[in-house]
């Protein structure tokens, strides 16, 4: 489903290299992990696969069902269903979360050919993925994100993900900030999503994500390069001994 | 040596003058009255302001007011529905007050052309400055308008919409309130029009009894081919409470003046402005508030959104007075510049003489976050649909502050119906 080829990008503000020759393949059905350390370029990855344009590719492709995605702008990518959950979830002020939620549910809609949702159909779907993980509907009437907690901007994000039904899902540190309870839901919310025709990327730094969203392969990513891939046992291996014998592996 | 020397006189200073001349039988008016409409006329004899007037430096009238229109008595204006559902409205169509008017419980409504005639209405018609060309202007031609007399202690159930709807040509118009101590009313101010070129003055003056509580609505949407020289002129008495909210959606050269008095301890004054300025238009806010006695506070929000060859002006300026000890006053005035073909320039100005004061002043000139759109867009929503999404959300927060949700779904509906049009 996704497959990236010899990928190196900048960014564009001052030049610096930060993904300098990625490989990544992940097929439909499959959860991937990517960890590594601080600055190893997995927000930036992230942001790359989501056509953030503060980015260039300057080398490689991407691919997305076959077909290369760089040309496609963010909107264009997340209606072919490509979702990002934010790891900072932007705060909007003036921007009300159902109206926000509404526009962004019947712009996809529309750009796969499909009627607009009823209003009645449109508050049935949002209460019953607000509660399945346990947002209160109240939350919904502010702006956008502001004066969300820092794990109710998760929960939104995956509530977000839920509605908008992508194919892959790229899940930036979706961990930082949650509490136990918390962490729970949210991964209880992304394994529910797990399905044979969806990919799921997890970017996170920490083994305890993946107690909870078990993985089928992880890749460590250092200095933009993944520099080796496993099964979840690797992940095991990271937590007990860190980063420095899989660098000094690799180097 | 004579360095005074009048310069040649512009076309449409000329037209004016000639204009008064025509027209002075025709307007109503006793001796006082008269006097008033002669002092001034002579004060556009001695020309329009330009840039080398302070309080008109961003908007050089003698050179933007290229043209007059002739005024266009049988033009025909019909009466509009109300931006609030349920408003008693008081149209004044082309120029001219109407004697059908709605029956308002605790509200008494006079034709201005009466108050004209026997007088009544003259001690308001004095300028306030030597730079009050508006005033003046107005005072020259005014024929008509209302006065809405809000009894004491009367709450109104439903608001007043003050109608003036021009039908292109030349429209002069006055809107005098007093609100009594105590009473509640919502005001609409609806200035618009249709037709070819027109020069509309319009100056509203309101004068608020102790403890009143007044919303007073200004709803600028005139069209493209009209001038349009506003002033809102107000007393807030002690304790009273006055938000005044002013959209400019319209217009090729506006400018709205807003003077604003505090003469009561425990005044409150707000000012929340919303300027949509599109195409090839000037629009100018201008506001002189004075915070007169002490413990008044006042706060002020701006916002304006900037597209095509537009340009905005606000002047901001709060005056505290020596005795007004314990003012509390801020203001803020915040652009969204879409356009690099756009401009709005902002001059806040604060002369406090009092030493025991809280006054504070913000400007800010952004572009649309980069961060937010990426955010919009990365949900799917196209770029041109998440900009209108921001650029909504920008002026939509000055609206939601109003707390009544019938006079923010309406005002939104306004934003809508200008976004539909310009976005």
């Amino acid at each position: 489903m996704l497959e990236i080829k010899n990928l190196h990008a900048r960014i564009i503000d001052d030049g610096t290299e930060i993904i300098r020759g990625l490989n990544l393949s992940v097929k439909a059905g499959e959860v991937a992990a990517i960890m590594g350390p601080n600055g190893s370029g997995k927000s930036t990855l992230s942001y790359i696969l989501a056509g953030r344009e503060d980015y260039e590719v300057t080398e490689g492709d991407i691919l997305y069902n076959g077909q290369s995605i760089l040309e496609m702008d963010p909107a264009e990518r997340a209606t072919a269903g490509i979702f990002l959950a934010f790891q900072y979830p932007m705060e909007i002020p003036g921007v009300a979360t159902m109206e926000f939620l509404k526009v962004a549910m019947n712009e996809q809609r529309k750009a796969r050919g499909e009627e607009p949702l009823k209003i009645p159909e449109f508050l049935k779907r949002v209460k019953e993925a607000a509660a399945s993980l346990s947002m209160d509907m109240n939350m919904l009437k502010r702006p956008l994100n502001v004066g969300f907690s820092g794990g109710e901007k998760k929960r939104a994000e995956i509530l977000q993900m839920k509605l908008l039904e992508p194919k892959l899902c790229v899940l930036d540190e979706t961990d930082s900030g949650l509490d136990i309870d918390a962490l729970k839901i949210v991964s209880d919310g992304v394994n529910a999503l797990r399905s044979p025709d969806r990919a799921i990327v997890v970017i996170t730094h920490y083994q305890r994500l993946l107690e909870h969203i078990v993985p089928d392969t992880v890749h460590v990513l250092y200095r933009g390069q993944v520099i080796k891939s496993g099964d979840k046992s690797l992940a095991l291996d990271l937590e007990a001994n860190g980063y420095a014998g899989v660098i000094g592996q690799a180097a | 040596m004579n360095m005074h020397a009048q310069p040649q006189r512009t076309l449409a200073e000329t037209a004016l003058i000639d204009a008064f001349g025509e027209r002075l039988s025709l307007l109503p008016g006793d001796g006082a009255v008269m006097v008033k409409r002669d002092d001034a006329i002579e004060a556009i004899k001695h020309g329009l302001p330009t840039r080398r007037v302070e309080s008109w430096h961003y908007t050089d009238l003698r050179r933007l007011l290229t043209s007059v229109p002739a005024f266009e008595a049988g033009a025909v204006v019909k009466a509009l529905a109300p931006v609030l559902e349920g408003s008693a409205v008081l149209p004044v169509l082309n120029g001219v007050s109407q004697t059908k008017l709605p029956e308002i419980d605790g509200v008494t409504v006079q034709r201005l052309s009466e108050k004209l005639t026997d007088g009544s209405a003259a001690p308001g018609l004095d300028s306030y400055g030597s730079d009050d060309a508006i005033g003046a202007l107005n005072t020259a031609f005014v024929a008509d308008g209302y006065f809405v007399d809000i009894a004491d202690g009367a709450e109104l159930e439903e608001p007043v919409e003050l109608q003036n709807l021009q039908a292109g040509g030349q429209s002069h118009v006055r809107l005098l309130a007093r609100v009594g101590a105590g009473a509640k009313a919502v005001v609409v101010e609806r200035q618009t029009g249709e037709g070819d070129e027109a020069l509309v003055s319009s100056v509203s003056q309101l004068v608020i009894g102790d403890g009143a509580e007044v919303t007073w609505l200004i709803v600028q949407e005139q069209p493209d081919t009209a001038t349009h020289l506003a002033q809102f002129k107000a007393h807030i008495g002690k304790d009273a409470k006055l938000t005044l909210f002013v959209m400019n959606a319209g217009g090729r050269l506006v400018r709205q003046e807003v003077v604003v008095r505090t003469t009561g301890e425990g005044a409150d004054f707000k000012l929340r402005g919303i300027n949509l300025l599109a195409g090839d238009t000037h629009t100018d806010v201008t506001m002189v508030l004075d915070h007169a006695v002490p413990h008044t506070t006042s706060t002020e929000v701006i916002r304006n959104v900037v597209t095509g060859k537009a340009r905005g002006v606000f002047q901001g300026r709060i005056n505290v007075h020596q005795y007004a000890q314990k003012t509390n006053a801020k203001m803020a005035c915040n652009t969204l510049l879409l356009s690099d073909d756009g401009e709005f320039s902002t001059k806040p100005e604060l002369e406090i003489f009092a030493d025991d004061v809280v006054c504070g002043h913000g400007a800010t000139v952004t572009e649309i976050d980069h961060d937010h759109l990426f955010y919009l867009m990365a949900r799917g929503i196209d770029e041109k649909s998440a900009r209108g999404l921001l650029v909504k959300a920008f002026v939509a927060e000055v609206i939601e502050e109003l707390d009544d949700e019938a006079l923010v779904e309406a005002l939104e509906a306004r934003l809508d119906g200008w976004f539909s049009t310009h976005g």
